[in-house]
């Protein structure tokens, strides 16, 4: 059976899974109760500076947007860090990792920008025997109202410098967690980088309002009136998770930093994606608040079923193997020529694959042959984009094959040599044959 | 209540009322808010519907569901309405199983259809409990007045159409109440909470539209006057007449037609005054066979029969009204068809079957073995006709065929100015949403000729 314990910044964990900070990780009953469950490490909820702690808002503090069946997609929060006394957090952890020595507990903190602060902090998380530490540099809603959270991701110079002090103030691993609220992923991981973090764990929640209420016109969750943006997380922000923790992974300037992955991971799979990409753990939260720890068990299953029928013999096997196949539009094969194919004994003739070609697309799928309902694709039309397969309720009934020879659109040998955008002749910057 | 008291007769109060009542509840119960979101998400939105080209009114069904996904089942309700003004009753009448969800992509791919009518139910119920006003707007009064004969959904709808286009319509129904065969010729159970009265009240809402009760064509109101005081005439009188049983002895008391005593249900208010056999045969095919077989079940009959003359597969009953009669107890027999009818100082006893057999041509054959069921009461179920008298008299010839009107697409008759729709005219599949499109279709028709 595949070993799927790891080893992330020398802190050893039996597997992958850990709980995110978050709610799920506030008190030392919750903590306990997901290491009972499985979870081979949790986030503890972030902690405040010593003296009085925040105080979260008593009313609904989540949004969410359903699927169907009400099937949670995605979920929004506006609640800020943990609202309980420093020592109490502090004596649950140090109870907890005592009761639970062979599973990971990191701190998750979050103090004001002065070094004094997080000198301070850190010599009290020493105590508790944690593993190491998180820089909550990412809640983009509360905190960062007062200058921490996202405020402080959100400029790559604060990054570093707060870093900085931590490395320099302490001897346990350094975590520095972004926010996706910015535009481009990789200064904030390149400035943590320079810092002298240990790694960096994303993505934190995404601004959002989920919904606002028609009758009242305020964004929900509405708080006797009004409402605030919150932080967005749950299933519908996993590609936004993946396409910046690859950003991350094959940036050239921090390749090789050593990152947790967070962002919508509910299933085995979503976690295996995530380490593909580079990922040593992953980070769960919204699935968890879902359904509750036991999930825990499809995960660790169902990670371990795909490594021993992959030949995995541990996560390193596997870990960044996608990261190499990221690239840049530019060097996309323009060689490559797809067609859809329709499997019409899995057809079931709903004809949503021609309507979405007909009137969004291309005009490539037919609705009736010899004036018989019938879906065949025209090949001369279709440029491969994919939409059928998407909308297609039918899982595998439509398909992407590779053509050989001419493709029938174009006239054009489908089956030429590899060639991208970066030597095509449409493109002005590609290098010209000199003239005459 | 003894098993001696029940057998041998045909009394009434079989069944408390409790058990009458449980009996007679909804066939099925509305769906709840949450059921029909997650029903109505099982939809797939096709592209030119399948469920929408066999819906005889042609509902934008992908629409309506798709409106109900979206939390706006008002909105989803005028959708069925613009097509179907007998939505609410259609909803639970239409053979679905044989119409729009037979071929629903997901019948074809699961063998669970998206359940449209109880979708169409849910939204046509929602529209009629929270929408006071009428939803649709009837035109500028136009002078013109039109004749419908019959207040069934083939003349109410034709009535509805017309006065939205702003026509007045008298509508003359030689019965009590309106509602046609909503109201006399459905089972109890399909039409609980007296929806047919309430629906037709709703429809009136159009404005418009006046009905004189007990008015029947050829006695009361002839067509050769009605044509000539009118600026057109509908005709949707349905079928007057019942088939009759040629075997012997069809004349015993405890023997009689199922329509009517369908009818007679339908009207009664106290369940436990309707007399029923113990032993009940039902000889027919058809829709009002089973709902004749159920309601008799249903009313505490101790063993019911269905005799049918074909095979199981020739019977126009649907599979799933045939489940419906069997999962209630409803012996369903095939291949029998009635020869003697046994009678003991004129009442019934029981019945004597000839055996049946159909060759490759679906043609039938006696094979001569005899079958007797005993039996205290048979209600004949085998089909209804259309009564011409009505409208040859006073030299108001129509054309007919194979004994009911003859209409073009348009649903014009031979005469001059007069349509016709519903179960009279030839080719009608006694359904009420093909009457309601008879009606519909007419009524366009009507309005173009009178605009010309």
């Amino acid at each position: 059976m595949a070993d799927l314990s790891t080893n992330f910044l020398g802190i050893k964990s039996p597997n992958p899974f850990w709980l995110a900070s978050a709610p799920p990780t506030d008190k030392q009953y919750n903590v306990e109760r997901a290491f009972a469950a499985g979870w081979g490490g949790v986030v503890w909820k972030t902690l405040g500076e010593a003296g009085p702690p925040v105080v979260n808002v008593n009313g609904p503090r989540y949004g969410a947007i359903h699927g169907a069946d009400r099937r949670l997609l995605g979920l929004n929060n506006i609640e800020l860090i943990t609202d309980r006394d420093l020592e109490v957090n502090l004596r649950e952890m140090t109870e907890t990792k005592k009761n639970w020595p062979n599973r990971v507990i990191i701190a998750s903190l979050m103090v004001p920008c002065e070094e004094g602060a997080w000198k301070a902090i850190l010599k009290r998380v020493e105590e508790t025997g944690c593993d190491g530490v998180e820089l909550n540099f990412g809640c983009p809603h509360g905190m960062s109202e007062r200058g921490m959270g996202s405020a402080v991701g959100q400029v790559p110079e604060y990054i570093e410098m707060v870093a900085r002090w931590c490395k320099e103030n302490t001897d346990l691993p350094v975590i520095v967690k972004l926010t996706p609220n910015i535009t481009d992923i990789r200064k904030p991981a390149e400035a943590a980088k320079r810092g002298g973090a240990d790694a960096v764990s994303l993505i934190n929640t995404i601004n959002s309002i989920t919904a606002i209420d028609l009758d009242n016109f305020a964004p929900e969750p509405t708080i006797d009136g009004k409402g605030s943006h919150g932080g967005y997380c749950g299933p519908a922000v996993k590609p936004i998770a993946l396409s910046m923790v690859s950003e991350i992974a094959r940036n050239p300037a921090t390749h090789g930093l050593p990152i947790s992955g967070i962002g919508g991971i509910t299933t085995w799979r979503d976690a295996a994606e995530f380490i593909a990409l580079g990922c040593g753990t992953v980070q769960v939260c919204t699935a968890a608040m879902t359904y509750g720890f036991h999930i825990v068990q499809e995960m660790i299953a169902g990670l371990s079923n795909y490594m021993d029928e992959k030949g995995y013999a541990s996560i390193e096997d596997f870990r960044g193997a996608a990261v190499p196949n990221v690239t840049d539009w530019q060097y996309l094969n323009l060689n490559y020529v797809t067609k859809a194919r329709i499997d019409q004994d899995l057809c079931i003739k709903c004809g949503r694959c021609h309507i979405a070609c007909e009137d969004t697309s291309h005009q490539a799928i037919t609705h009736l042959v010899d004036g018989v309902r019938h879906f065949e694709v025209i090949d001369e039309e279709c440029v491969g984009c994919n939409l059928c397969v998407n909308v297609c309720p039918v899982e595998n009934c439509i398909t992407m094959e590779q053509i050989a020879g001419i493709d029938p659109r174009t006239g054009k040998p489908a089956d030429a040599d590899y060639a991208n955008w970066t030597t095509h002749p449409n493109n002005p910057a590609a290098p010209k044959e000199a003239a005459e | 209540m003894s098993a001696e008291q029940n057998s041998g007769t045909i009394s009434a109060g079989r069944l408390s009322p409790e058990e009458l009542r449980e009996n007679f509840c909804d066939l099925h119960p509305a769906l709840s808010v949450h059921e029909a979101a997650v029903e109505a998400d099982r939809c797939y939105f096709c592209y030119d519907a399948p469920c929408v080209n066999a819906c005889p009114t042609g509902i934008d069904i992908p629409l309506f569901i798709r409106q109900i996904a979206a939390d706006n089942p008002n909105g989803a309700a005028k959708t069925i309405f613009d097509a179907n003004i007998f939505g609410a009753m259609c909803a639970r009448v239409c053979p679905t199983e044989t119409l729009c969800e037979e071929v629903c992509v997901r019948q074809v791919a699961e063998d669970k259809p998206v359940r449209i009518g109880m979708l169409q139910r849910s939204a046509t119920d929602h529209f009629m409990e929270t929408v006071s006003e009428h939803p649709f707007e009837r035109a500028a009064e136009t002078g013109k007045r039109i004749a419908v004969v019959g207040a069934g959904p083939a003349g109410l709808s034709c009535a509805h159409r017309l006065a939205m286009h702003g026509h007045r319509v008298t509508v003359f129904e030689a019965r009590p109440k309106p509602g046609g065969l909503n109201e006399y010729g459905i089972a109890a159970y399909k039409a609980t909470d007296d929806i047919a009265q309430a629906e037709v009240q709703w429809l009136l809402g159009i404005g418009g539209i006046t009905i004189e009760t007990g008015k029947a064509l050829g006695r009361d109101i002839h067509l050769k006057s009605l044509a000539a005081d009118y600026d057109a005439v509908f005709l949707g009188m349905g079928l007057a007449g019942v088939n009759a049983l040629t075997a012997e002895g069809a004349d015993s008391a405890g023997s009689s037609d199922a329509v009517g005593w369908i009818a007679d249900l339908r009207q009664t208010t106290d369940l436990s005054e309707v007399p029923v056999g113990d032993r009940v045969v039902v000889i027919g095919g058809g829709m009002t066979a089973i709902d004749a077989a159920v309601q008799a079940k249903n009313l505490g009959a101790g063993e019911v029969t269905i005799a049918y003359r074909r095979g199981k597969d020739a019977m126009s009953a649907s599979d799933y009204e045939q489940e419906v009669a069997a999962t209630r107890g409803v012996h369903l027999r095939y291949n029998l068809q009635p020869k003697r009818i046994h009678a003991d100082n004129g009442d019934v006893t029981g019945i004597t079957f000839e055996r049946t057999a159909s060759d490759g041509n679906s043609r039938l054959s006696a094979t001569g073995e005899e079958v007797t069921l005993e039996a205290d009461q048979i209600f004949k179920a085998i089909g209804q006709n259309f009564v011409p008298d009505s409208v040859s008299a006073e030299g108001a010839a129509l054309d007919l065929d194979g004994g009911r009107i003859v209409v073009d697409d348009e649903r014009r008759t031979s005469m001059n100015m007069v349509w016709a729709g519903g179960d009279c005219i030839a080719g009608g599949e006694d359904l009420t949403v093909v009457a309601v499109e008879d009606g519909k279709i007419a009524a366009e028709s009507i309005h173009a000729a009178l605009g010309a």
